[in-house]
């Protein structure tokens, strides 16, 4: 069950297929009674946990071996499975504050829309106006506001699925809240992270805020109509993405003039078609 | 401020636990957070007694072990202490260690009773 709001949209399931992670910590793995003992396992299954201590008998301990995160991340499965059944390519645009993530989906959706299906799911702490501006370009879009919150969840996200049109071979692009932070560690169920650095922040970024580049496939460096006015190196900014993240991908582009969108809609194409191409293959 | 979800992620872990197991107080939550993640000790600290309220975690003692970073050098094929994220290795300098521990967040075990 939800946690949040009492609904029950998702299973939770252990993760058998994370690599048990290394660790050092104080207290001891001892017990009085046997379990098998890769991490990643649940494991409450003999009554009293094993800890007994004189005068303290009700106490027991219990071994738990949860990520924190795991409800999160069952809610993302459902929703990449979800996505995936239907044949739904799922991006999640991730950015500080004004990197010009909006204007780049409206112009995104103008120069796509003939071509494919285009749903938008927007998170922000308040207002509907990036959904009203996604609204105007007539796609269908759901305006998330997650309040005090600084990222939107995989739960989110899984609710404002139900109330768009996913059409089989379409697009969901998914705004996050403005924040270079923590949204990186909330899985939400799409196909590929994208995170967008405009020109006129800092080419450093990927350094200060390296778990938002290291967990993004995609980095699109936005804005490119502004640096003739702008002292911004792109090279020392292109080398300290690939410092954090050697494998991401990187794009300039402008969502005011249009310059790079070429290639980045190439790059959707192909990696919708591999994801149908997978979904296919799978049955 | 994701440190706020986080804690109420634990809470909600420890109510599933509630409705499998037979325990009315949790005396003690034992979390595993590795030092080269995004979790700060002292916020979730902080959070922590800020969500448990009212909770079955009122009253709990959060106690958090800190997994030191480590990584597999691709190159030389060691296992490496990691201070930052994006060392490189120790030994022979090769920039892209991949990192094996100090990115947990773990619920570990509980004391209940």
């Amino acid at each position: 069950m939800c946690t949040l709001c009492g609904c029950s949209t998702a299973v939770l399931a252990a993760h058998p297929d994370r690599e048990p992670p290394a660790h050092d910590h104080a207290h001891t793995h001892d017990h009085d009674h046997a379990h098998a003992h890769p991490h990643g396992t649940i494991d409450f299954g003999n009554g009293p946990a094993g800890v007994h201590i004189p005068g303290l008998s009700q106490e027991r301990t219990i071994r738990i071996e949860r990520d924190i995160l795991s409800k999160n991340d069952a809610f993302a499965a459902t929703n990449r499975a979800r996505l995936r059944n239907v044949g739904v390519f799922a991006l999640n645009f991730v950015s500080s504050p004004g990197s010009g993530k909006t204007s780049l989906l409206v112009r995104m959706i103008g120069d796509l829309k003939q071509r494919w299906p285009i749903a938008v799911v927007e998170g922000d702490q308040q207002t509907s106006r990036d959904a009203d501006r996604i609204r105007a370009t007539g796609a269908p879009a759901v305006q998330v506001n997650t309040g005090k919150g600084c990222h939107l969840d995989a739960h989110m996200v899984g609710h404002a699925l139900d109330h768009l049109p996913l059409a089989p071979g379409g697009l969901l692009f998914i705004e996050n809240v403005g924040n270079l932070v923590c949204p990186a560690a909330f899985d939400l169920g799409e196909a590929h992270k994208v995170v967008v650095l405009s020109v006129t922040e800092g080419e450093d970024k990927p350094l200060k805020y390296p778990g938002m580049f290291a967990a993004a496939d995609l980095m699109l460096l936005n804005k490119s109509d502004l640096l003739p006015h702008l002292e911004f190196d792109v090279g020392a900014c292109i080398a300290s993405a690939l410092s954090v993240n050697p494998r991401i991908q990187i794009l300039t582009v402008s969502a005011r003039t249009g310059e790079g969108l070429a290639a980045f809609y190439s790059w959707i194409e192909g990696r919708a078609a591999a994801m149908t191409g997978q979904a296919a293959a799978v049955g | 401020m994701h440190e706020i979800s986080l804690m109420e992620s634990v809470i909600a872990l420890i109510e599933d636990q509630r409705r499998v197991q037979d325990f009315s107080r949790v005396r003690t939550i034992r979390l595993q957070v590795g030092a080269l993640g995004h979790a700060e000790p002292a916020a979730l600290h902080f959070c922590f007694s800020a969500v448990a309220h009212g909770t079955i975690a009122e009253g709990a003692t959060l106690e958090i072990d800190m997994v030191p970073g480590q990584g597999r050098c691709p190159a030389c094929g060691e296992l490496v202490a990691l201070d930052d994220r994006f060392a490189p290795c120790p030994g022979c300098a090769n920039p892209h260690v991949r990192m094996t521990a100090g990115d947990e967040l773990r619920l570990a075990e509980l004391e209940v009773e």
